[in-house]
């Protein structure tokens, strides 16, 4: 019996009026996720609040942990004994699980992991949100890899993008975060629930041996425990089979060198950004998460005034959308970046247009008023 | 009977010092490792316990009972 | 041995070191249970110890990182809860920097195994103190000598909860095999303290340097835990309290798990 089916139903197409932290936990049920393991910290708690009161109606399974390293642990374990799993936390519980999300990246792990960002760093304002992990969420684990990161700007896309975070997992064997902020985990708005046979469903490729479950293609399918694969699942670089090899400088390059690629080569496929008023702009404000609702409103005031800006948001943080990005610096004189951090991204964008880049940072926990937005706008237009 | 597999051991010697009959001793054969495995010189006297094939490390003795 | 990678054999472990021993013991208990390989999972953090069933036992392996095998088993363990799934780690992997998952999985009476190999010392990185050397060896880290207290892991495991909990060591194969095959059985969290050489990277400091050394020594300091009622913390501080600690009943986590979600799938 489909327990998700069944239990689901009562809840598809219906209108809601919830968090974003709610509309994740949700988006994970009909993601169709049955393994959380997580530990309380503001403001992600109410992720886990929910779906341990969800999971064991659809058979799933929720623990709370003695820390977050042990709760990604058990996610891993759990996605290679056939789980699809998940964990939720904040900034200093995703500094304490970089280690083994690059265990993750390492063993090509399929996973998803929700940052509901807030002030840092360490405790900094715990109940306040930040976009100060975006840098964090692609370089936090150490050696040279790649990652896959959303970022939701509303409760809606909380849930769409949760669906989403799990299939490029299973697509890409990876671990995917969700990287949402304070302020849009504790903003309730409309959401509406889709209807289940709407919602598209990745189901992980299954290998058929063992001998290649860590190489011979791109993206090898998975084997999972109790098969008798016989399968060695090691963070140590290994060779295709999956047994230890410390020493070779091949088998290490050519490993490291395909779990980059694999996300690298698809990035077109990955990257989602949405444009918005960019008809002859000159001046385009780019940004994400909460701080890109400030500032289409921003934009949106501009155009009303007949001032020529555009708004450009990135949906995918990693892998970055540079091929849009230089395309926008070709079209526009000037980018505006609001970020509630002191220029993350906006760094970023430098690396790849000629225009001019100027970053609009607000941090302390505050979102950016569209007033501040607009007073840069007319600053430069 | 006692079965050696002279490859695969590194001569630790647990097993000759610990046989309560002594019927093992270092060989003065050298492995391809260069090590000195064990040989049995009075296999009439083992006892059959397996001590020697639980304590080794490397899986080199195995004691098959008639 | 059809429970091994016997391609890969000899070990990559050191002349004298008791991680073979160990793999010995534990090929042979699942032998003479009958297990069927294809149905166990050993969970492995990062040292010497954790390299015993990585790769060398045929089994599915999931070696981790460093102090979180009992993490990865719990996640392993509730999906597959038919599954036998064993933790194979050093002291200073799950009694050092993973301490608080030890702790918390008995606790939770998770049915799983968990054999810790106890070398006394941070073997794979050359020999620097760990929670278990005992007070006043020198180690390369404590080059003068160790002035900390050993932890006693099976004392801190039965505390914490656990369903079965011994400690044995290598010199004793016979009582560590019928353990092994005892905690395969058992439901709820079945702890195992292994005492192990490691002439090596502990013992070259103390004036043993053969597997030997530490077996005489073991034979002679061991002491039955039916014996020990009577004596004094004093009169035990020098000896290794061996046997069985604990074996009781309590309720056991996945199973608990499973039960609540059939309450809440029949309504």
């Amino acid at each position: 019996m489909d327990y998700y089916e069944n239990y689901l139903k009562k809840f598809e197409g219906k209108t809601f009026f919830i968090l974003g932290d709610e509309a994740v936990a949700y988006g994970a049920l009909f993601a169709r996720c049955n393994f959380f393991g997580g530990y309380p910290i503001t403001p992600a708690s109410e992720v886990a609040e929910l779906i341990a009161r969800l999971l064991p109606n659809v058979n799933g399974y929720y623990v709370q942990f003695e820390d977050e390293i042990a709760s990604i642990g058990a996610v891993i374990g759990a996605a290679w004994a056939g789980g699809k799993a998940m964990t939720a936390t904040s900034g200093p519980g995703f500094s304490l699980m970089q280690e083994n999300i690059g265990y993750a990246v390492m063993t090509e792990t399929p996973c998803v992991i929700v940052d509901v960002q807030r002030s840092g760093p360490s405790t900094g304002q715990a109940t306040k949100p930040a976009q100060g992990d975006v840098m964090q969420a692609r370089w936090g684990t150490h050696g040279d890899h790649e990652i896959i990161a959303l970022a939701p700007s509303s409760v809606q896309e909380c849930f769409d993008l949760m669906i989403d975070c799990f299939n490029l997992s299973e697509i890409y064997r990876t671990p995917v975060i969700l990287l949402t902020d304070g302020e849009i985990g504790h903003l309730r708005e409309k959401m509406v629930m889709p209807k289940l046979k709407d919602v598209k469903i990745v189901k992980r490729p299954k290998a058929k041996d063992n001998k290649s479950v860590f190489g011979g293609q791109l993206i090898p399918p998975m084997m999972e425990f109790g098969r008798g694969g016989f399968i060695h699942v090691t963070g140590s670089t290994h060779k295709t089979s999956g047994m230890r090899d410390v020493e070779s400088q091949e088998v290490h390059e050519e490993l490291i060198t395909r779990i980059y690629k694999k996300i690298e080569t698809n990035r077109e496929k990955i990257v989602r950004i949405e444009k918005k008023h960019m008809k002859n702009a000159k001046v385009a404000v780019v940004s994400y998460g909460a701080s890109a609702r400030p500032s289409l409103g921003a934009v949106e005031r501009a155009r009303r005034n007949k001032k020529k800006v555009g708004f450009f948001r990135f949906i995918t943080i990693w892998p970055f959308a540079r091929k849009q990005i230089t395309e926008l610096g070709k079209q526009v004189d000037t980018i505006l970046v609001p970020e509630m951090n002191l220029g993350q991204i906006s760094r970023e964008i430098e690396r790849f247009v000629d225009c001019e880049v100027i970053s609009v940072p607000k941090i302390g926990g505050i979102v950016h008023s569209i007033d501040e937005i607009y007073a840069k706008i007319k600053e430069v237009v | 009977m006692i079965e050696i597999d002279e490859e695969l051991c590194k001569g630790c010697g647990i097993c000759t010092d610990f046989c309560p009959m002594k019927v093992l001793e270092t060989s003065d054969k050298i492995n391809k490792k260069g090590y000195y495995p064990p040989k049995a010189v009075k296999e009439d006297e083992c006892l059959g316990c397996r001590l020697c094939e639980l304590l080794c490390p490397e899986f080199a003795i195995f004691i098959i009972n008639e | 041995m059809k429970y091994l990678r016997e391609e890969i054999f000899p070990t990559k472990f050191c002349s004298g070191c008791g991680c073979g021993t160990v793999l010995n013991c534990y090929a042979h208990a699942i032998d003479e249970l009958g297990l069927n390989p294809e149905n166990i999972v050993s969970v492995t953090g990062i040292g010497c110890s954790s390299w015993i069933p990585s790769p060398y036992l045929k089994c599915d392996t999931l070696h981790t990182t460093h102090g979180r095998p009992l993490a990865f088993a719990t996640g392993v363990k509730i999906m597959k809860p038919d599954m036998d799934v064993v933790v194979i780690a050093g002291d200073g992997d799950i009694a050092g920097i993973g301490g608080n998952h030890l702790i918390h999985s008995a606790r939770r009476n998770l049915d799983i195994s968990v054999f810790l190999v106890n070398n006394y010392i941070y073997g794979m990185t050359g020999g620097q103190v760990s929670p278990t050397t005992p007070m006043g060896h020198p180690t390369t880290t404590t080059p003068y000598k160790n002035i900390e207290h050993p932890m006693k892991i099976a004392e801190l495991v039965a505390a914490a909860g656990a369903s079965y909990v011994a400690r044995w060591t290598t010199y004793n194969v016979f009582p560590l095999m019928e353990s092994m095959q005892n905690a395969f059985k058992k439901k709820g969290f079945s702890f195992i303290e292994i005492l192990s050489p490691c002439p090596v990277a502990h013992g070259r400091k103390i004036g043993m340097r053969e597997g030997q050394d530490y077996l005489n020594m073991f034979k002679e300091k061991a002491i039955k835990i039916e014996k020990v009622k009577n004596l004094s913390e004093k009169e035990l501080e020098d000896r290794i309290v061996i046997g069985k600690f604990v074996d009781r009943e309590r309720t056991e986590f996945t199973e608990s798990l499973r039960k609540l979600n059939q309450e809440r799938i029949g309504k």
